[in-house]
C-alpha cells in the first residue's frame, strides 16, 4: 500500500488529487500557525507591556496550558457570530472581498521552498509569481471598502490601498536587488545561491543590507501592521476597510492579515536569510563529525528564521507609535525608493568588480 | 558638520528605533505586575466605598430615623425613602431603596447620616442577573448590615480619629 497503488487505482485523476493533498498539507498547518500567531502576538505584546497576556482559556482545565486554547475560543466565537450585511451593500462583492483578501495570501505559498526540493510548484518565475499574486491582495481591500456602502470603510480602503501600492514599489525594487544577486527568479535557486563555506556570512542580507532593511520595513507597511497601521488604527478610528464586517467575514480578513505576515517573513527568510540553510554551515563545522548536524540544512532552520522575523514584527508593534499618514507616504516614496534605486546601481557596479564575494 | 554626519548615520542605521526596541526587549523579561484577579487581590482601604448597608444598634433596633438627609444629599438621586410613625412613637422608614445602577459611590449618604445608619461596605463583588436586581430594598440592605456588622464596626472604629 504505497503511493503507486493509489496512482494505479485513480489513474488520470491521481495528479490532481495528489496536488490537492499537498495543498492541504501546506494550508492546514499554515492556518494553525496563523491562529497561534494571534496568541503569540497577544502574549508577547503583553509581556513587553509588563502584563501576562491571555492565560485563562486552557485545554481540560490544565492550568499550565493557560491561554493555549484562546485561538480556538476566538475562532468559535467568530464562527458563531452573525454576519451583518449593511443595507445598500452589494452582497456579492461584500462576501467576495474577504475571499479576494485571503486568496493571494494562501496562493503565494505555492512557490515557497520549505526545504531542498520541497515545494508545491517549482517554477522558474517564482519571485515574479509572488510579486504578482501578492499585489492581488489590494483588490480585496478596495472591494471591501466599496461594497460596504459606508464612507468610513471606503475612506479606510483608499488609505489602505494607497499605502499597499506605494510600499509595493520599494518592496519590488528590494527584490530586484535579490534577483540580481541570485541571478534567478526561482526561489529555490535563490536559496541555493546562498550556500557557501561561511555559514550565515554567505546569505544575501550582508551585501544587500539596505535592501534587507527596506524589505523588512516595507513588509510591515505592506501588511498594514503597526507602526504603519493608520488604515486600521485600533486606538483611534476602530478599523479601516473592514468596519462593516462581522463574524466569519471579519475573521477571514484577520486570517489574511496574519497569513500575509507569515508570508512576508518567509519570503524575507528565503531571500535574505538563506531559507532552509543552517546559519552555522561553516566549512570547519560541517567537516567536524560531531557537529555536522548543526550545519545540516533543513526545514527547522526556515521555521526558526520565520519565527525570528515574525517576532520582530510583534516587537515593532509593541515598541513604535503609529506613523502619521503623510509621514508614511514620505517614507515610502522619498526615502525607500531612492535608497533601493541607489543600492541597485551600487550593486550592479559591485557585481562587476572582483570584490563581489557572494 | 561632524554633528550632521553623525545624525545622518544614526538615522539611517535606525539608532533611535533600536534604542526603543531595547527598552521593550528588556520589559519582555521583566517581572509581570498583573494581579490575577479572582485568585489574587490588591489591598483594600478600610474607607473603600462599595455596596451599601443599613446598620442596627447592638440591641437590634435599626439606626435609621428617616431624616432623609441621605436622600437629599444624593447627587445621583439613587435613594428613595418613605416614612411613617411607628406604634411606639418613633419615626421609621417604611421604604428605603437604593438604585445601585444610579449610585456613583460618592459616599455622601454615609457622611450625611447623623446616626451612622447607612454605610458603604467593602463589598465590591455583587451582581444582578435580571433588570431590577440592583435596586436594593430596605430588608436587603439591613441583611447586608447584619451580616457584615463586625467588619463595618471594626473599619469605622479604626477610622474614627480621622472623621
Amino acid at each position: 500500500m504505497d503511493l503507486a497503488f493509489f496512482e494505479q487505482m485513480l489513474g488520470p485523476a491521481w495528479p490532481a488529487i495528489w496536488t490537492l493533498v499537498k495543498i492541504v498539507a501546506i494550508v492546514l498547518p499554515l492556518l494553525v500557525c496563523v491562529a497561534y500567531l494571534t496568541l503569540l502576538e497577544r502574549k508577547i505584546i503583553g509581556w513587553m507591556q509588563v502584563r501576562l497576556g491571555p492565560n485563562r482559556v486552557t485545554f481540560f482545565g490544565i492550568r499550565a496550558l493557560g491561554g493555549l486554547a484562546q485561538p480556538i475560543a476566538d475562532a468559535l466565537k467568530l464562527l458563531t457570530k452573525e454576519i451583518i450585511v449593511p443595507s445598500g451593500a452589494n452582497k456579492f462583492l461584500f462576501v467576495l472581498a474577504p475571499v479576494m483578501a485571503i486568496m493571494p495570501a494562501l496562493a503565494a505559498w505555492a512557490v515557497i521552498p520549505f526545504a531542498p526540493e520541497v515545494v508545491l510548484a517549482n517554477i522558474d518565475a517564482g519571485l515574479l509569481y509572488v510579486m504578482a499574486i501578492t499585489s492581488m491582495g489590494v483588490y480585496g481591500v478596495i472591494i471591501a471598502g466599496w461594497a460596504s456602502n459606508s464612507k468610513y470603510a471606503f475612506l479606510g480602503s483608499l488609505r489602505s490601498a494607497a499605502q499597499i501600492v506605494s510600499y509595493e514599489i520599494a518592496m519590488g525594487f528590494a527584490l530586484v536587488g535579490v534577483l540580481m544577486a541570485a541571478q534567478s527568479l526561482n526561489l529555490g535557486d535563490i536559496v541555493v545561491r546562498q550556500v557557501g563555506q561561511y555559514g550565515f556570512l554567505n546569505w544575501f542580507f550582508i551585501p544587500l543590507f539596505p535592501l534587507f532593511l527596506v524589505y523588512l520595513i516595507a513588509g510591515v507597511a505592506e501588511t498594514n501592521r503597526a507602526p504603519f497601521d493608520v488604515a486600521e488604527g485600533e486606538s483611534e478610528i476602530v478599523a479601516g476597510f473592514h468596519v462593516e464586517y462581522s463574524g466569519m467575514t471579519f475573521a477571514i480578513f484577520f486570517l489574511a492579515e496574519y497569513a500575509n505576515m507569515i508570508l512576508v517573513s518567509t519570503l524575507c527568510s528565503v531571500m535574505f536569510l538563506g531559507g532552509w540553510l543552517s546559519p552555522l554551515a561553516f566549512g570547519f563545522i560541517s567537516e567536524t563529525p560531531g557537529l555536522s548536524l548543526l550545519a545540516a540544512p533543513g526545514f527547522h532552520w526556515l521555521a526558526f528564521k520565520v519565527f525570528c522575523v515574525l517576532f520582530m514584527f510583534l516587537w515593532f508593534r509593541a515598541t513604535f507609535p503609529r506613523y502619521r499618514y503623510d509621514q508614511i507616504m514620505r517614507l515610502g516614496w522619498k526615502i525607500f525608493i531612492p535608497i533601493t534605486l541607489v543600492w541597485i546601481f551600487a550593486l550592479a557596479i559591485w557585481m562587476m568588480t572582483p570584490w563581489w564575494l557572494w | 558638520m561632524i554633528q550632521r554626519i553623525r545624525e545622518f548615520f544614526r538615522t539611517f542605521l535606525l539608532y533611535e528605533l533600536v534604542r526603543g526596541m531595547m527598552l521593550t526587549g528588556r520589559n519582555l523579561f521583566a517581572r509581570k505586575i498583573t494581579v490575577q484577579y479572582p485568585e489574587e487581590k490588591t489591598p483594600q482601604s478600610r474607607r473603600f466605598r462599595g455596596l451599601h448597608a443599613l446598620r442596627r444598634y447592638p440591641n437590634g433596633e435599626e439606626r435609621c430615623i428617616a431624616c432623609k438627609l441621605c436622600e437629599a444629599v444624593c447627587p445621583a438621586l439613587a435613594i428613595t425613602i418613605e416614612s411613617e410613625q411607628r406604634d411606639d412613637g418613633t419615626r421609621r422608614t417604611t421604604r428605603y431603596d437604593i438604585d445601585l445602577t444610579k449610585c456613583i459611590f460618592c459616599g455622601l449618604c454615609e457622611e450625611s447620616c447623623p446616626v451612622d445608619s447607612i454605610v458603604e461596605t467593602r463589598i465590591l463583588e455583587y451582581h444582578g442577573e435580571r433588570r431590577g436586581d440592583l435596586i436594593y430594598t430596605k430588608p436587603m440592605l439591613l441583611a447586608i448590615g447584619d451580616k457584615y456588622e463586625e467588619e463595618i464596626a471594626r473599619d469605622r472604629a479604626a477610622d474614627a480619629n480621622y472623621r
